[in-house]
This record gives C-alpha cells, structure tokens and sequence, in this order.
C-alpha cells in the first residue's frame, strides 16, 4: 500500500512536470510577442521592453520554466521596488490583463466549479443509477423504453440546448427561479441562493450525464445478472429482490464509482459551456476567457490544475477500487 | 427407500424468435435417497435443463413448462412445475441444492466465503447468526478445507478451484437438503481433483443419505459413481437403467456411439478418436422420427422407413432397462455385442 502510493505520487510528479513544460512549450510556439500582449491601446515600445523584464519575458525559455516552477513553492514577485507585484507561494503567475496573482483567481474560481460539479455528481448518480436499476428490472418492459427514451435524448442534447432551454423557459418565462445575477453565494454563507443558483446548472449538466449513467448501470447490471455466481444466489433460495440489490449492486457498484470518479475529475477541469450559460464565474469561464485574451499565465494555471485533478482522481479512484474489490489488492 | 424426486413428463420450450426450442421433451425419471442418477448426454441435449427444472430456475416468462416435478419436502410433495415463486425459494437450497460446473465463476467474487455459506443458511434460518457460523465452519471442515475458520474469512480468489467446488459443496450443504442436483462438478478441474471432489461427494452422499442428481457428459465420471444412468439425446431419454446395464448391455444406438467415442489408452497404438458423425439436430425443427436417425448406423436394420417417420418410444424387456429404437431388442444385442466385445 505504502510502496504503492510512493510510486503513484512519484509517477504523478513527473507527470505534473510533463504537462506543465509541454504547455509551456506551446505557449512559447505562439506568434505572438507575451510582452506585446501585456500593453494596452497606448502602447509604446518602452512599455513593452520594461514589461518584457518586469514578466520575466527576456530570459531563456528554460530560464522562465524555472522562474514558474520556484514560484510555485517560493512565491514570486515582478518588478522591483514600489512598483513590484508580490504573489506569495504557491505562486502560478501574475495575470498582466488582471493585474492578480494567477492562485487568487483560481482560488475564487475553484469553489464555484466544485460545487457544480459536485452538485451534477450528486444529482446525476442519483438519477442515473436509479434510472438504470429500473430500466434493468423492467428490462423490454415500459418502464425501460421510457427510460431508453430518456438515455437518447439526454446523451443526444448538448448542455448548450438543455442549458439555454431551462434558463429560457424555468428562469425567464415561468420565473421559478430568479437570474442569477448576484454571482456566486457560498452554501456556508446563504443555503438557500446557493441552491437557487446552481440548481439549473446542475440539472443541465445532469441530465448529460444521468443518462449515460443510466445507459450504464443498466448495461452492467443485466451483465451481471448473468454471472454464474448470481445464478448460485438464486439456488441457495435468496429472494429476487436481495440478489438484484445486494448481490448485483454490489458488483455494479465499483465500475460505477470509477467512472463516476474520472466524469467528476473531467467536470473539474471546467464545464466552459454550463458555466458560460449560466455565467458561473468557474475555472471553465476562467479559461475561456483567458484563452481569448492570451492570458497565458492564467491559461497555464488552469490547464495544470485540470491535470492535476484528473491525476489525483484516478489515484483515489484506483484506491477505491482496491477496498471495493477484495481481488485488487495494492 | 424413500422417494425424493419423481420428474414425469417434463417439457420445458424456449420461445425464439427463430421458434420454440424444445429443450427437455418428456423426460421421466426417479431419485431415490443414498442414490445416485446420472443424466448423460452431449452439449445441448437438455441435461442442465432438466437440473434447472428441479431447482425451479427457469424464468416463467422465458420458459414453458409442463409435465411434473415432484419434489419431497419432508412429510410433504412439490410440484415444482405449479408451485409459486415464493414457494420454490423456500424450497432451493434447503430441500434441494445444486452445485455448478465452473466454481471459478459460481461464487461471488465480493463476498467472503463465510458471509456466502451463513447467507444460505440465514435464508431459511433467520436471525440465526452464530448457528450460522458455526455450521459454516462445520461443512467448511467437513468438504476437506484445513482451518477453516481462518478460510472463512478470505475470499473466492484465494482458493484455488478445486477448493472453490469443495466450497461451493459446502455452501449447498448447509441446510441438509436430501437432493443434490450436480451438474457437471468435476468438468472444469484436474483429473486428479476431480476424483478427490467424486471421492468427496460420495462420502457426504452417505453421511447426508441424499440422493444425488449428477449432470454430466463424462462418462468415465458416470462409471465411478452412479447407480442409474439415463443416456439423453435431443432433449429426450434414448436409454436408461442401472450403471451395469447401461456401461455394459447398452441397448440404445446412440448409448452405443456414445461409448465407442470415449477415447481409450490402446496398446496398438494408432487408433483414431471415434467421433460421432453429423451434428445433433436443431431442437427447433426436431426430425419427425428418431432424433438420431440421421446419424444411426443401425437404421437398415428397422423395418422400412420407419425410423425416418416414427419416433420410437422408451421399451425394453427389462422393465429396469429401457432404450428408444426401431430396430427389435433381440437384433440389437446381437449386432452390439460384437462392438461391445471390440471396445474392449
């Protein structure tokens, strides 16, 4: 187990450190001067050369990968003197179009995608699994073909038509619930608004994943109600109910949590179509927009954290898997 | 001798999209207790079927049953076929109990043995905890697992498969049910185990007096263990009577292909595996006469055509012995009893 977890974290590292130098490659391959970028309408030559030094822009790229990475841990700061920008660690850069340390901004964005898609988590596993529990027990029956129907239009919709359909009609012509232009209100904070203003965004990413989970679970339950070991079940006298929810859950259930856990690590890495529908000011409106604005800092930043996510959640993951499976033993 | 299990009868058909499969087509036989009764046969012949049928494991809406299976539950008798759903449940695994043939697969992989084996007791047993775990204990060591106290807390895993049939024997003898159903137990083990899990059976089949209803296509098996034999082909009995008569006087032409194709350890060397020419019929379009007409090689002997148009029925002298065939019974024993002598 220690042995195992030793090298997953070594291996992630490494990882990490890949997928940063890459993506700073790229950035590097862009033809754009990052300096140039920096200045705003009235841009002069000497703005841009002393942003140029200011950004660390004038040293070698490896040099500047350098810079990025000990500010991760050292905290970094640009410029000298009055005029200096500090960012304490862990530092992920300075963004020049919003004059903040990269960390502040994700730190603010982080909440609010976590809580959507933890939220989608919580309603689409719900809705899902159920969903595919009946669709198993009534299998070719009614309650599968409606189910079926659901599947196909949930996986066939994308989030920008339920999305934009729920807000057009639940929020604007029915008034259930308000517009969400208040912006983001934690749950510790107001229960109520922050349900108010994550639960279309949830339904919307919901309804996506609901029915591919429903799609899913179904699947691997009639799979599984064709084991060998369910059929001893039945010989030894255990009622249908106990073998479909006991005996058949109990094997459907480790897939479900791994998929569950990469779909979550995905959704961290930004749902840019909900949060930009919605104008949840999350990590995928974040990097959106920074991608448009070539704020490449904050680009960077996001696109590492969405690395880091899905490295982490597969460890965890992977770690479930060995306590929900006896056979996989780490 | 007490009767425990009388199948009179029996059809069991399929609905397909292609037609009705017509897996078991009126099968009969009896179980008594301290017996063994082996249904022989081929892949597809309606053995496995059959066993399914004692278990009641067929799916009312995917299967038609008619016919009787009567099954003893103590003072009282069964029909399986009529019983409701809840009824037969009560009745699996306490009156009657099945081991499968791929024990690799037939436990569950999440659970531990111990929790599998108290899970069928508790079934009938509610609430019996510590009883439950003490009997598991007790058949645990009883099938031949060495401390089985610490073996019941692992895993399916970490037995190897011979263990794992041993457990699953265990697990279908929790409740003392007087008939075993075992469908092919020993296929997927060694050769060697196969004879400890054979050894096994016999002795519990004593200690219990069950009767045992063993499923199989291994003769060899047949040989070593049964009392009666009943030889199935196409879903129907063509032969059926006691080891003896069966192994040695086989009377039906498809018994008699069926030994010849056991493959034998010969001093002159070269001889070729005798396989059964053709291919079993499709059990959706039967052939109108003897299922086996189309690959008998005794045909010519039966009156004109009548093995192509008549299905013969389940005779015999010997009111013990019975085979399906055209051809008359003395003729048959004249013209088997040389292959019988050359097999040998």
């Amino acid at each position: 187990m220690l042995n195992f977890l030793s090298r997953r974290i070594f291996f992630a590292i490494v990882t990490l450190l890949v997928v940063s130098a890459v993506v700073f490659a790229i950035f590097s391959l862009i033809p754009f001067d990052p300096a140039a970028l920096t200045c705003g309408q009235r841009c002069t030559d000497q703005i841009v050369e002393s942003n140029r030094i200011r950004l660390g822009f004038d040293k070698p790229l490896y040099m500047q990968y350098w810079l990025f990475l000990s500010g991760i841990f050292l905290g970094r700061s640009y410029g000298t003197g009055s005029a200096a920008f500090n960012c304490p660690a862990p530092s992920f850069g300075y963004s020049f179009n919003e004059n903040a340390c990269v960390t502040d901004m994700l730190r603010e964005a982080l909440p609010v995608t976590v809580s959507l898609a933890l939220g989608a988590l919580i309603l689409w596993l719900t809705v899902g699994v159920s969903l595919g529990i009946i669709a198993a027990r009534f299998k070719n029956k009614w309650p599968d073909r409606a189910s079926s129907i659901f599947v196909l239009l949930g996986t066939s919709l994308p989030t920008f038509v339920t999305g934009l359909a729920l807000l057009i009609w639940v929020t604007i012509k029915w008034k259930l619930v308000p517009l969400s232009l208040i912006g983001y209100t934690s749950l510790l904070d107001n229960p109520f608004k922050f349900f108010q203003f994550f639960i279309l965004p949830w339904i919307t990413l919901a309804i996506l994943f609901a029915a591919l989970y429903t799609r899913f679970t179904r699947a691997a339950i009639l799979e599984t109600l064709g084991e060998d070991y369910i059929r001893t079940a039945r010989a030894k006298g255990v009622k249908e109910r106990t073998v479909l929810f006991k005996h058949t859950m109990r094997a459907v259930f480790a897939p479900i949590i791994t998929l569950a856990g990469l779909d979550f690590a995905g959704l961290i890495g930004g749902a840019i179509i909900t949060e930009t529908i919605f104008n949840l000011p999350g990590l995928g409106r974040l990097t959106l927009r920074s991608t448009f604005e070539f704020d490449l800092p904050v680009v960077l930043a996001t696109t590492i954290l969405a690395a880091a996510v899905v490295i982490v959640m597969n460890l965890i993951v992977d770690m479930l898997y060995a306590v929900l499976d006896p056979r996989v033993r780490i | 001798m007490t009767k425990l299990l009388t199948i009179d009868n029996l059809h069991v058909a399929f609905p397909t999209d292609d037609g009705l499969v017509r897996a078991v087509d009126g099968v009969s036989l009896t179980l008594n207790e301290g017996e063994t009764v082996a249904i022989v046969g081929e892949s597809g012949s309606g053995k496995t079927v059959t066993g399914l049928s004692v278990m009641g494991l067929h799916k009312k809406a995917s299967a038609q049953l008619s016919g009787s299976v009567l099954l003893k539950d103590g003072d009282r008798t069964v029909d399986i076929v009529t019983a409701s759903e809840e009824e037969i449940r009560r009745l699996r695994g306490r009156a009657v109990a099945m081991i499968f043939q791929d024990p690799m697969s037939s436990l569950h992989p999440y659970y531990r043995i111990g929790n599998q084996l108290t899970e069928s007791y508790l079934l009938h047993n509610p609430g019996k905890k510590k009883e439950a775990l003490k009997r598991a204990i007790e058949m645990l060591d009883l099938v031949g697992i060495a401390e089985p106290a610490e073996r019941a807390d692992e895993y399916p895993h970490q037995f190897s498969g011979g263990m794992r049939q041993r457990v699953m024997i265990a697990m279908a003898l929790m409740n003392s049910p007087r008939v075993l159903i075992a469908d092919e137990p020993t296929t997927a083990l060694d050769v060697t185990v196969q004879a400890q899990i054979l050894i096994l059976l016999a002795k519990l089949q004593k200690e219990f007096n069950m009767g045992i209803l063993l499923i199989t296509h291994d003769l060899g098996v047949v040989a070593q263990v049964a009392d009666k034999v009943s030889v199935m082909y196409a879903g129907r009995i063509v032969e059926e009577g006691s080891a003896d008569d069966v192994f040695y006087k086989p009377r039906a032409p498809y018994t008699l292909a069926l030994l010849k194709s056991v493959p034998r350890i010969s001093t002159h060397g070269s001889d070729r595996l005798k396989a059964i020419p053709g291919q079993p019929p499709s059990l959706i379009n039967l052939p109108i006469g003897c299922a086996f007409a189309p690959r008998c090689e005794f045909t010519s002997h039966a009156a004109g055509d009548i093995c192509a148009s008549d299905r013969p029925e389940l005779l015999g002298t010997k009111s013990t012995h019975l085979s399906r065939c055209h051809v008359a019974e003395s003729k048959r024993d004249s013209l088997f009893i040389k292959e019988i002598r050359e097999m040998r």
